[in-house]
């Protein structure tokens, strides 16, 4: 018999559900009272792409060491679907805990042996609680919520209060909810022991907060200065789009006329939502889209417009899985290069990487900056595991002196005084060239916009060189990108190393969290985790200084080794994808043994003895 | 087949409008399309109307799809700012921009199978959305840049110059636009400059979403016999319905009328419109009876034009989403950016 897990803040409890049962109110509470009494959680929704009736999980890592990746395997299993009964008992670790609703009995087979069962009669308690179906149903959660804290040593009060700051200034519900919390509390009290899975009060949250990343992109729009969204719902980015609006209602409704600093638009597609966007960047207002895979596919003929006739535009990725429909509900990183190039002929975006919600934050405010500046499209490309899941990160700050860079703009001033206006001249020689906002001169500053070939005057003119000479000046707008966009970020081994790895993204707090346990094991690697495209020089020296280099992503494709082959002429054999791709987070679990293995199998080319030519 | 006077004009070329603009200051550049092409008499048309009504030409912009109609900005307005975008998406840009600075004028151009055919579905929502814009199709029922092909307005039964016949429903842009819900909704014809230089500039004025379909001969692949949007068919089949003149703030243009026939209708900016009835009952302010009239004289065979609907109190997409009244397009940091205050708020109710 295998000895039942033992561990204090830190361990994984995975809840199955049913969709539409109102579990997922519940189990963000459980999440938020372990938060509340000081322990970090990473909490990941894997939800279905339904809205009521099929099976949705909820895991929590309690991990007072702030682990944030998702860390693989279950400790206690909160079976509340019978539907995925035996797959979720399975998944258990050994010498783990199922919870279950013991209301039912439920035959020996349905059990394992190497695990301890915790059964709570909760459709008991609560038919004999409560008549009104939806009531039985709603509280059964508050009332299992209850259970799990009196089993896990999480604080009563701190549910509590969490309750009453959910349901502030409505009494009567409050008091309901604590009532149904209490059973729970009190049926485990009176029949069981506290389990081995302990959640104990700690000091290791600090002052950080609980932010899903579509939510922190809403609010970095705003503080990005975007007065016009346009866009077509679509999972994973919908709550994107919601957040932004609901934060200008909250922030950019003018006080005195009560009139709104912002106009958004539910359009009827994706083209029809990045054609606004575009319309509104040509006539000078920050503006952007929030999409995903499927929607950037349908934008791109607006986004090769955007990008030959320098306008504007900011779209917000937000990456599911894919190709087609795919596994909408589930992640990947799997749009990179469909945007990086997105639309035909020659062309090519710069892509922002943000690896949680706070870069969702900043790297959202941050791409109008660029988008104006570079006059182009920007990607910022979220994915699902950051875009709908809460994530703990520091609370959002805001330089205050900062303003935002509405780039080269040609004033009334400057046309009046004569200053010479090329819409498509390169005045400073980093192949940006000076616009007009419509409007702004009775007789100078006009010019037709089109995505047709055009001369530094912005006139019609399908001259091979004057095409030529138009197109290379784009690539060094590009050149000029990579000076822009935010650098990577390098963590260096605790030795010098040959050996590295390159990662962005979602993947961030599972790699350090593996970086840690390759130190532990005494292997060496040097890591950089690249936050845009473009990639800056800072990413062809890392290229240049490792021997060997694993390539850790979320897709099949290995999509950024491509790019780094591509455009930084990265060396294949050097560059080692290690991918992920199933759907689901990647973990530190993964990738250590992952990279583990291939680190004991092979040497890296550097020191790899010259194969024998056997052809 | 209605004849009328011409209004008097007097040498407007020569003569500076009321902000000391000559005509030529509307003119664009020179325009590639065929001699004799229907979409040239209604760039001149765009310009006589903008010259009259004494528009800065800065305060236009132009927008367009793509195909030969939709060169045609280039044509007119040429220190107006004009965006050719992509084939059948020039709602949606419109849209955009106008959200952007709602102080501008716009004017979006386009062509049957820009609107009607690709773009049928940023048209519909467009004009539902009531933006405010005047919309010009200049329909010639086919692909004049892609050579010939019928477009989804050519008539079932009409013949292309190969000697195909279309055997597909026509889309009828005038009857979506009504039941869609624009404010105003005209249908003219290149060759009728009286007629189509007024509604453009009643157009022009009315704040919301302003359509007119302008029939507009291609004589390189729509003009020959068989075909309904040519020349002499359109002639032959029009009835205009009503004549207009626009009387904008400062200078009625005088017309001789029949007195008794005219009404007036005062556009929401206090320009006026008068409508000089050629067909008895027929009410343009009355959309639903303007359906069914337009049903049957179509069912008719004829042509009708003119004024066919005007609300000249219409609301448009800013009205419905309470946008401020100064252009966004010129909101400063101050009142866009928030600040750490309103951060620290939002960080305290996260934990
Ligand atoms: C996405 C796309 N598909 C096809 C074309 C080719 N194309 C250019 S113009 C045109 C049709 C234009 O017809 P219409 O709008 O009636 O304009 P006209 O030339 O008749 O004035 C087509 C199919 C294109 N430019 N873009
Ligand atoms: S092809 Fe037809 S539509 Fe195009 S310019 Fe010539 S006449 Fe006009
Ligand atoms: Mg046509």
């Amino acid at each position: 018999m295998t000895a039942p897990l033992a561990a204090v803040n830190d361990f994984v409890v995975k809840f199955a559900n049913v969709n539409g049962s109102g579990s997922a109110s519940a189990n963000s509470m459980f999440a938020k009272a372990v938060l509340r009494m000081g322990v970090p959680v990473a909490v990941r929704n894997i939800f279905p792409s339904n809205i009521q009736g099929l099976p949705t999980w909820f895991e929590v890592r309690v991990t007072e060491a702030g682990h944030l990746g998702r860390r693989g395997g279950v400790d206690m299993m909160v079976a509340m679907n019978p539907q995925t009964w035996d797959r979720d008992v399975a998944e258990i670790e050994p010498g783990g805990y199922l919870f279950y609703d013991s209301t039912k009995p439920m035959p020996a087979s349905k059990f394992r042996d190497d695990i301890t069962v915790v059964g709570v009669p909760l459709t008991a308690i609560c038919n004999a609680a409560y008549t009104v179906a939806r009531e039985r149903q709603l509280f059964k959660n508050i009332i299992y919520v209850g259970a799990l804290a009196s089993l896990l040593g999480i604080e009563i009060a701190v549910i509590e209060q969490l309750l009453a700051e959910q349901f502030e200034g409505r009494e009567k519900l409050i008091k309901a909810n604590f009532d149904a919390l209490h059973m729970g509390r009190d049926w485990v009290k009176d029949n069981m022991a506290p389990l081995g899975l302990q959640v104990r009060r700690a000091d290791a949250v600090g002052d950080r907060i609980f932010i899903e990343g579509n939510q922190a992109a809403g609010l970095g729009a705003v503080y990005g200065g975007a007065t016009v969204c346009a866009w077509y719902p679509i999972t994973p980015s919908t709550s994107l789009a919601e957040a932004f609006t609901s934060y200008c209602q909250e922030l950019r409704v003018d006080p005195e006329s009560g009139k709104a600093n912002f106009a958004i638009v539910q359009a009827e597609d994706e083209i029809a939502s990045i054609g606004m966007v575009i319309g509104a960047g040509w006539n000078g207002a920050r503006a952007f889209t929030a999409t995903s895979g499927p929607g950037v596919s349908l934008m791109t003929e607006f986004i090769g417009l955007s990008y030959f006739a320098e306008i504007p535009a900011v779209i917000f990725d937000v990456q599911r899985g894919g190709p087609s429909t795919g596994m909408p509900t589930r992640t990947q990183q799997a749009d990179l290069i469909g945007a990086a190039y997105a639309s035909h002929g020659d062309t090519k975006h710069p892509m922002l990487l943000p690896m949680d919600p706070g870069e969702c934050f900043t790297f959202a405010a941050q791409a109008f900056d660029l988008a104006d500046r570079l006059q182009t499209t920007v990607f910022v490309m979220l994915d699902l595991d950051m875009g709908m899941n809460e994530w703990l990160v520091e609370p959002l700050k805001w330089d205050e002196s900062r303003r935002m860079d509405r780039g080269k703009v040609m004033t009334y001033e400057e046309l009046e005084a004569g200053r010479d206006f090329g819409r498509y001249l390169d005045v400073d020689g980093d192949g940006i060239p000076f616009r007009t906002y419509p409007g702004v001169h009775p007789t100078r500053g006009g010019y037709f916009t089109r995505g047709t070939s055009r001369n530094p005057y912005a006139r019609y003119s399908e001259e091979g060189s004057v095409y030529v000479d138009n197109v290379q000046r784009l690539l060094r707008k590009f050149e000029t990108a990579k000076t822009l966009v935010p650098a990577p970020v390098l963590t260096r081994a605790s030795q010098p190393t040959r050996e590295g790895v390159i990662y962005y993204g979602s993947t961030g707090p599972a790699m350090h969290e593996a970086l840690g346990l390759f130190e532990g094991q005494g292997r060496r690697l040097d890591a950089l985790r690249i936050r845009a495209f473009p990639f800056s020089s800072e990413v062809d020296e890392f290229l240049a200084s490792h021997d060997r280099i694993f390539v850790v992503e979320q897709n099949r494709d290995a999509q950024l080794r491509t790019l780094l082959m591509a455009e930084n002429g990265g060396d294949p054999d050097r560059l080692v994808p290690v991918l992920h791709f199933d759907g689901t987070p990647i973990t530190a679990r993964f990738i250590v043994s992952a990279i583990t293995q291939m680190m004991d199998a092979t040497q890296p080319p550097g020191s790899r003895p010259l194969r024998e030519a056997a052809e | 087949m209605t004849y009328i006077a011409k209004p008097k004009l007097h040498h407007p070329a020569l003569t500076p409008n009321g902000l000391g603009y000559l005509r030529r200051d509307y003119e664009g550049s020179v325009s590639t399309l065929c001699a004799g092409c229907g979409h040239d008499s209604i760039s001149a048309a765009i310009i006589q109307a903008a010259y009259e009504l004494d528009l800065p030409p800065h305060r236009v912009a132009k927008l367009s799809g793509i195909g030969c109609s939709s060169k045609t900005p280039d044509y007119f307005l040429g220190n107006s700012h004009g965006f050719n975008t992509v084939h059948g998406r020039m709602p949606s840009v419109t849209t955009g921009a106008n959200l952007a600075n709602r102080e501008l004028i716009y004017l979006g151009v386009s062509g049957d199978g820009d609107s009607a055919s690709i773009g049928l579905g940023q048209f519909a929502h467009a004009i539902r959305r009531g933006v405010n814009m005047t919309y010009i199709v200049e329909n010639n029922g086919v692909y004049g840049l892609t050579k010939g092909q019928f477009s989804a307005t050519s008539d079932r039964g009409s013949k292309s110059k190969k000697g195909v016949v279309n055997h597909d429903a026509a889309i009828d842009m005038v009857g979506l636009a009504l039941q869609l819900g624009a404010t105003f909704v005209a249908r003219s014809f290149s060759g009728d400059k009286a007629q189509l230089v007024p509604l453009i500039k009643a157009a022009l004025r009315h704040p919301g979403p302003a359509f007119i379909d302008t029939l507009s001969p291609c004589v390189q692949f729509n003009n020959h016999a068989g075909s309904t949007k040519s020349y002499d068919y359109v002639r032959e089949h029009n009835e205009a319905v009503n004549r207009l003149d626009v009387i904008a703030d400062r200078k009625p243009i005088e017309v001789d009328y029949e007195p008794g026939t005219t009404i007036s209708v005062t556009q929401h900016d206090g320009s006026v419109l008068a409508l000089h009835k050629l067909s008895d009952h027929y009410d343009p302010t009355d959309r639903i009876a303007a359906m069914a009239y337009l049903g049957e004289r179509q069912a008719a065979g004829e042509i009708v034009t003119g004024l066919l609907y005007v609300d000249p109190e219409p609301g448009d997409l800013h009205g419905a989403l309470g946008t401020t009244d100064r252009p966004l397009n010129s909101l400063s940091d101050a009142e866009l950016v928030p600040g750490q205050a309103a951060l620290d708020r939002i960080n305290a109710g996260l934990r």
